[in-house]
């Protein structure tokens, strides 16, 4: 592995365009910096280290890159992703991987509130616990949360899928639209609008091929409850005196 | 709306507090068990621009030539901030309202007459179409509550971006789109189930507060690489800390929009009860940025119920960069005409008081996503309207301007101005008209607020 960057740049000098073993060293390279690099970067693997929980890391990345932050990272880390693999070793803070669009994106430690927030495609994974409003307005993209989800996980959520292996907090799925939400835990409370269906066949099918893709191991699709919307909220509904 | 004076039954008298438009809301009430919903902004009067007069040149001003000398309109927004600052050829954009909410012809029409007269046109709670893109020669991307169609390939094809808060019909309530706008391609565009009655987000998903705004404005530059100027939209409620917030997370233009400001489906009572008026914001939002010493570097466009060069020349004279329409536009496009009276008595209502935008059955054939009635719009008619009016509207203001001596609309200042009214001269900080007078203001802080800096552009506007 090389490590570039020994002094502040006012250019990316960075190898661009295979990147292979590319280490970006946030003590000597700006946000700004290593940003502009990954971006013109359309391939290779690429390490950030000394991440230190700043803010916007690996933002608009467009390219099948795999980028590994080995550390903590701030807000909006990963956010509006396509197409890349960014993996971070410590936590997340508000919003990582907020509106991805395909790629997939890692946390081996926790994530802070509204991870993956209207997200469209692409995966999300935290292997820790994620806080609240995880995959709030989700539009499409899957998420699978290994520990625990905080209060008004997939609020205001319209499509896409979210796995949770531990517990659920209150208000789950409030006013959610057409999202799969599957917990192999407890639930505090359902929000308004969400309900508890049955599991079938399908859904066993989904369940296993999203903790095929998340890599997790130990579960059961058996041991997972589904919940979605009653569709009760998708219309004003009045009691019209005329209508009757 | 009152009792007629010649009353057959002169014993008959009516409340005022239930007169007869109340009474039939209450009835209406009683019958749909359902607020009222509608579009458009604040009926009812409140003080506006209307309230104040300009003074002129006189024995110590000196006039431009009305027809002849030049009188700049121009207006850059972001100069010094980002990458590709946006140049307004005249000072009056157009606002943002979604495909969705109004036709795809519609939108079209909007983008093609702002380019017309070189002026910027917005997207809305809805994402952009390749349509208005390909119409729109400068085009503002909202991101909004909501995120419908957010993403990060339009995000960088937008010339502006725009976070929107909130807006004036409604700070701090969410869109509406019902079920009969809702075809198949806006649900898509918006990933929802057709038909649904949307109601969208009041409050962002993943930021809370001006701390959090300023990293949010920081990954949007980050993503466009710094090339794009970041507008903060609010509604009108809190202008002086609005506005200091805003610049405070970094915004390179604050957009407020008055009550009076039009929405394309909300509660009446939201409408009617929420926000103030657009007169009364502006003074406290130049005040926040001349307080902090930004005055004409971060900008200020105004918006809410803008429909002539004098109202455009007032917002500026009180320290606005730019103004902001959208109901005007949608009347100059052919919304409320007289020519389609039939067509409003079949949907129970006149021309100039047809407010049902969210219904989908405009004969105008704009705020509608049925194909017939869409069609009835031509977009080329439509931008040549649009350029006409705003024409009139950027030679309105320069008249006045140049009637009161400036080489730039931008140099009108609140020297300029009297008021008509006590509340209109405290909310403008304006002297009442012959007087000295400017309610509000301690004794011993006699004269209004420093005027603007004379910092305009030099550059010559289209309309120069």
């Amino acid at each position: 592995m090389t490590l570039v960057h020994t002094t502040p740049l006012q250019q990316p000098a960075t190898p661009v365009g295979t990147g292979d073993g590319t280490a970006f060293d946030l003590t000597m390279t700006t946000v700004r910096e290593l940003n502009r690099a990954l971006r013109a970067a359309t391939s290779g693997s690429f390490t950030v280290r000394n991440p230190a929980g700043r803010h916007n890391l690996a933002v608009g990345l467009d390219a099948p890159l795999e980028v590994t932050i080995d550390g903590h990272a701030g807000y909006y880390c990963a956010g509006m992703n396509q197409l890349a693999t960014v993996t971070v070793t410590g936590n997340t803070a508000v919003g990582v991987a907020e509106n991805m669009m395909s790629g997939r994106v890692e946390i081996l430690g926790a994530a802070g509130q509204a991870a993956a927030a209207t997200a469209h495609g692409g995966l999300l994974v935290v292997r820790g616990n994620a806080a609240a409003r995880c995959g709030i307005s989700l539009k499409g993209a899957d998420i699978v949360v290994e520990g625990n989800v905080g209060h008004a996980t997939g609020f205001l959520s319209q499509k896409g899928r979210i796995l949770v292996c531990g517990d659920a907090g209150e208000v789950l799925g409030d006013s959610l639209y057409e999202t799969r939400i599957y917990v192999r835990g407890s639930v505090a409370s359902l929000g308004a609008d969400c309900i508890e269906k049955p599991v079938r066949a399908e859904h066993l099918a989904e369940i296993q091929e999203l903790l095929d893709a998340a890599g997790t191991e130990g579960v059961s699709a058996g041991e997972f409850r589904r919940y979605g919307s009653a569709r009760a909220l998708y219309h004003f509904t009045a009691d019209r005196i005329e209508a009757k | 709306m009152s009792y007629p004076e010649q009353h057959p039954y002169p014993l008959a008298r009516g409340a005022a507090a239930f007169d007869p438009a109340t009474i039939a809301e209450i009835q209406r009430a009683a019958t749909e068990g359902i607020y009222a919903i509608r579009g458009g902004g604040a009926k009812r009067r409140v003080p506006n621009f209307d309230d104040l007069l300009f003074t002129g040149a006189s024995m110590t001003r000196y006039p431009l030539e009305g027809y002849r000398e030049a009188c700049d309109t121009s207006v850059v927004l972001g100069a010094g901030r980002c990458e590709r600052p946006v140049t307004l050829d005249i000072p009056i954009t157009i606002a943002g309202m979604s495909f969705g909410a109004l036709s795809a012809n519609a939108k079209e029409a909007l983008g093609r007459g702002a380019s017309m007269v070189g002026t910027s046109t917005t997207t809305g709670d809805g994402g952009m179409t390749d349509e208005e893109r390909g119409a729109s020669e400068k085009l503002v991307y909202q991101l909004l509550p909501s995120r419908y169609g957010m993403n990060p390939t339009d995000l960088r094809r937008a010339d502006a971006i725009e976070i929107v808060v909130g807006q004036g019909a409604k700070p701090g309530g969410g869109g509406m789109l019902l079920g009969q706008k809702m075809n198949e391609r806006v649900a898509a565009m918006r990933d929802l189930p057709p038909g649904v009655d949307q109601r969208s987000a009041s409050r962002h998903p993943d930021w809370t507060g001006p701390d959090d705004l300023a990293i949010k404005i920081v990954e949007l530059r980050e993503i466009t690489d710094y090339q794009v100027p970041i507008y903060v939209k609010v509604g009108a409620s809190r202008p002086y800390y609005d506005t200091a917030l805003a610049v405070k997370a970094g915004a390179d233009v604050v957009v407020i929009d008055g009550m009076q400001g039009g929405t394309a489906a909300t509660q009446d009572v939201f409408i009617e009860h929420v926000g103030i008026p657009t007169l009364a914001a502006i003074p406290p939002a130049v005040e926040a940025l001349c307080d902090l010493g930004v005055h004409r570097d971060v900008r200020l466009i105004v918006s809410g119920g803008i429909r002539s060069g004098a109202d455009v020349a007032k917002a500026l004279a009180l320290g606005a960069d730019a103004v902001s329409i959208g109901v005007a536009a949608l009347i100059a496009l052919g919304d409320n005409s007289p020519s389609l009276a039939d067509e409003y008595a079949k949907l129970g209502t006149v021309p100039g008081a047809y407010d049902a935008w969210h219904a989908g059955q405009d004969p105008a054939g704009i705020s509608t996503q049925d194909p017939a009635l869409a069609s009835r719009l031509d977009p080329e008619l439509g931008a040549r309207r649009l350029a006409n009016y705003l024409r009139v509207l950027a030679l309105e203001t320069q008249i006045i301007a140049r009637g009161c001596g400036k080489s730039h609309v931008h140099h009108l200042e609140p020297e300029d101005l009297v008021a008509l009214t006590v509340e209109s001269a405290a909310m403008a900080r304006v002297p009442l008209a012959g007087t000295s007078w400017i309610p509000g203001l301690a004794p011993s802080q006699p004269e209004p607020a420093p005027a603007p800096p004379l910092t305009a552009p030099t550059t010559t506007g289209a309309l120069a």
